[in-house]
């Protein structure tokens, strides 16, 4: 079933220009100069009920405009968007009632008030029927391990026990779908796992349909089976991760530990990326020359100790990305 | 000249980008139109029952209106709120490890805030009020020019010590944010104390005769009653000096006083690694 | 649940939030008493200057003083998150927030907190009504305290209107919003002084363009039982504070108008 629907959307904000020095900001008292910024441009995708998406591009690229348009907070200056069958931005109040949203950032939740009494508020804010929301208010307690924390003001809760809450908050109305922005920022390793572990169960196990932005890559490796990349309000790339790997960077990395000092090696199309007295890291295409290939023609000619591939992390990927698509920070 | 080019930049980059608050200079200025209209009326009210009861004359009472309006920004009403800003953020750190004189580098910063602030909306009050409303045929209620020259001379340094004691006032309400890492509480206490004894209210002689020996000598005095009756030659010759050095002696005190508070409350914010 | 008794909620979480720090909120209960009751100072020192106005004397200007300020008081106690809407909201991103509740948002913002501190001017403005009910003297009636009550809810109306005017302003400009103080605490002293001292055309802006003459000059004249110098009919007396309810009604057709700019420029 088809959940969300974004059709050639485009958005474009004037800001002010300032002149340098005292004379501009004299200038500007009295004239000021706007610019156009196309936040966006042309961007269209759709996302079936239970997918896991992340939205991925470097800052200012428009990630967060897609995901205020679709959320219903910010109106687009042209395109069309349509989700679980409302236009967000023109029906906002249904619109909202059904959906959850995480900010890494920021809370939803009472800073002086008990874990619970803001549990409790929201339900009258969202109107969830009492019985209904004590089903679900224990069961996201129990997978969350929030009972510990549900008498506590939040602003005596860590961080990472904070976002466990939040996630709590965000999903007390049993909301179809569930953007999240950055949610593992600033998280302590274990804090960031729990959320991803989190996060996998509630898109496999209750068929939440889920929308991710983040910059850490290991989100994306270990929730989305789909990839947006979206750089200078455009799409450049939709797709499982894996093709998006192949299409930039499909070279292998062999590193190898030698007996004795590293050799020379003279390898057609095999280049080395860096040495040390005793070993190699050696960067190959599969397609050019296997593995298995590769390590032969080593093992032969020299006394090997070990020998391990693996591929480029996903940052270097993501990097190489942008770097072809000229994709940088705005 | 070299060794004050730190604080100069201080001043210079807040000061512009205090500039930058257009809607906030029009905002002011607006707010400042009506205050003074408001308050003109409520005196052309009591002055038309019994002129004779007044210290000064109607004339003098809208001038008065007009140039506290003019300046309101240049008064100590709260504590610089890049202060505040820099205690909860940590910020306040950084300013530890600049390798400059501490005292100076906030007043400089002060400055610029409060002169940035007062700068335009002073200016347009002047163009209101000064040019505009004579024109309009309404001189009976505008801002007049200081009397005689000896009057518009005299107005130049008590305009300057008004502004330095404004800042030392605002430093030492900076100092204690920073010691107590909390505005509110000294914004409470500053501001009600401002609006009463420096004349903003009403002009210190309007108030009950008993109080004069006191309304007359404390600090506050110095930032809007002594300078602006030495605008209008309400206060002239020895009166008008005696005024300056009112304003001088309480800037000399309070900047002293800063300076002793900065110190303990710097070695403090050092020792607890704030 | 329904806005009221979500309102409801909303104003208990707020007042257990500072139920939390009793002190504090006690001291600056204590701070907003002193600090606003310095403006009675001034009518006082005027009075005591000048003698009687307009037909006026300290006491029955003291009329004036507490019920504007009473009123003030209250509005200001109700509508903290209107007033912060620009600083807090707005600059922050924290509307957004706001917008992904499935609620009106006017009614989140008039729920974000119910500011006991506030409570400082009322107490001050209290302690002046018993002041002037002493001095005039005045005859508390049931007539008088069911008008003085009304006059209240108009007014605090008419000051809603004008902080979410205030918030609405905050669509177009983030930057500091003092010229809404024009209207609040400007009203509040032009209020606290009756009316027919000021010029016509002041006079009229009272009456008709930003109503507060209705929600305290004619009550109070209705309370004190003296005909309107100038000559406003005498039924219009009590029934004058509606005007309050309209002014609310158009300011909240204004804050739709700033809602749907928000949503396409997102500033």
């Amino acid at each position: 079933m088809l959940q969300i629907l974004v059709e050639a959307l485009a958005k474009t904000y004037r800001v002010a220009e300032r002149a340098p020095g005292l004379a501009g900001a004299l200038r500007g008292l009295v004239r000021r100069r706007w610019r156009e910024v196309h936040a966006l441009a042309d961007v269209s995708f759709s996302l079936e009920a239970g997918e896991l998406l992340a939205f991925i591009g470097p800052n200012g690229a428009g990630k967060s405009t897609t995901v205020k348009i679709l959320s219903g907070i910010l109106r687009p200056t042209s395109g069309r968007v349509e989700v679980g069958g409302l236009v967000p931005y023109e029906d906002r109040i249904r619109h909202v009632a059904r959906i959850g949203v995480v900010f890494g950032q920021r809370s939803q939740l009472w800073w002086d008030l008990p874990v619970i009494d803001g549990f409790d508020l929201l339900a009258d804010i969202y109107r969830v029927e009492p019985t209904r929301y004590r089903h679900r208010r224990d069961e996201l307690v129990a997978m969350l391990r929030l009972e510990p924390l549900l008498d506590q003001p939040v602003r005596q809760l860590s961080l990472g026990q904070r976002m466990r809450a939040e996630f709590a908050a965000a999903l007390l109305h049993d909301p179809a779908i569930l953007f999240l922005d950055e949610p593992t920022i600033g998280l302590d390793a274990p804090s960031k796992l729990a959320v991803r572990a989190f996060v996998r169960r509630l898109n496999r196990e209750q068929g939440v349909t889920v929308l991710l932005t983040t910059h850490d890559m290991h989100d994306v490796e270990a929730l989305a089976e789909r990839v947006i990349v979206i750089g200078q309000g455009r799409l450049l790339a939709d797709g499982p991760f894996a093709s998006l790997r192949a299409g930039v960077l499909a070279e292998r990395r062999l590193h190898v530990d030698f007996a004795g000092p590293a050799p020379e090696l003279d390898l057609p199309r095999v280049t080395v990326r860096a040495r040390t007295e005793r070993s190699l890291e050696l960067a190959f295409d599969p397609t050019d020359i296997p593995a298995p290939k590769l390590i032969a023609l080593i093992t032969a000619s020299h006394a090997v100790e070990d020998v391990h591939v693996d591929e480029p992390a996903i940052e270097e990927v993501i990097a190489r990305f942008y770097d072809l698509h000229d994709a940088h920070e705005a | 000249m070299q060794a004050l080019r730190p604080y100069l930049a201080a001043f210079r980059a807040r000061f512009q980008l205090m500039l930058q608050y257009r809607a906030a200079a029009l905002a002011g200025f607006a707010t400042q139109c009506w205050w003074g209209v408001l308050r003109i009326m409520i005196f052309a009210a009591f002055y038309g029952v019994h002129a004779a009861a007044a210290p000064i004359s109607l004339a003098d009472a809208i001038t008065y209106v007009w140039l506290g309006q003019a300046l309101l920004a240049l008064l100590p009403w709260v504590a610089d709120p890049e202060i505040g800003q820099a205690v909860r953020s940590g910020g306040i750190g950084y300013d530890r490890l600049r390798p400059l004189d501490a005292y100076s580098y906030w007043y400089a910063r002060t400055l610029g805030w409060m002169l940035a602030r007062a700068a335009p909306r002073a200016a347009l009050m002047a163009l209101a009020a000064g040019l505009v409303l004579p024109l309009a045929g309404l001189g009976a209620w505008a801002w007049q020019p200081p009397p005689s020259l000896a009057a518009a001379l005299l107005f130049v340094p008590a305009f300057a010590l008004m502004t330095a004691l404004g800042a030392a006032i605002v430093m030492l309400a900076n100092i204690i944010v920073a010691a107590s890492l909390n505005e509110r509480g000294v914004n409470a206490v500053l501001t009600p104390l401002l609006i009463v004894f420096s004349g903003t209210l009403l002009p210190l002689d309007f108030f009950p005769d008993a109080l004069r020996p006191f309304l007359h000598v404390q600090p506050f005095a110095g930032l809007v009653d002594i300078p602006f009756r030495i605008y209008f030659a309400d206060l002239a010759g020895g009166a008008a000096l005696q005024g300056l050095a009112l304003q001088a002696g309480w800037t000399v005190v309070l900047i002293g006083l800063g300076r002793l508070a900065i110190d303990r409350t710097m070695r403090r914010l050092e020792m607890q690694g704030g | 649940m329904n806005a009221l008794a979500l309102y409801g909620r909303y104003a208990m979480t707020s007042l257990r939030a500072q139920a939390q720090y009793p002190a504090a909120t006690l001291m600056l209960t204590a701070g907003h008493c002193a600090a606003t009751a310095i403006e009675i100072l001034g009518v006082f020192a005027l009075f005591d200057r000048f003698g009687p106005v307009g037909g006026w004397t300290f006491g029955e200007a003291a009329l004036f003083y507490a019920l504007v300020n009473i009123t003030f008081s209250l509005a200001d106690l109700l509508t903290r998150g209107f007033e912060v809407f620009g600083t807090d909201f707005v600059r922050t991103g924290a509307f957004d927030r706001v917008l992904l509740r499935p609620r009106a948002a006017a009614l989140q913002l008039a729920g974000h907190e119910v500011r006991l501190s506030r409570l400082g001017r009322f107490v001050q403005a209290f302690a002046v009504l018993v002041l002037a009910s002493h001095l005039v003297p005045i005859d508390w009636d049931a007539a008088a305290v069911a008008t003085a009550l009304w006059a209240v809810a108009g007014g605090v109306a008419l000051f809603g209107g004008i902080l979410i005017l205030q918030a609405t302003l905050a669509f177009w400009t983030v930057e500091s919003l003092e010229i809404a103080h024009v209207l609040t605490y400007g009203g509040v002293q032009a209020a606290q002084y009756p009316l027919n001292i000021y010029a016509a055309w002041f006079r009229r802006l009272l009456t008709f363009g930003v109503p507060l003459a209705c929600v305290t000059y004619y009550p109070a004249l209705a309370i004190l039982n003296r005909p309107d110098p100038l000559g406003a009919p005498g039924w219009l007396l009590p029934i004058a504070p509606v005007a309050g309810f309209a002014f609310l009604g158009l300011s909240l057709l204004a804050w739709r108008a700033g809602m749907a700019r928000y949503a396409s420029t997102g500033s």
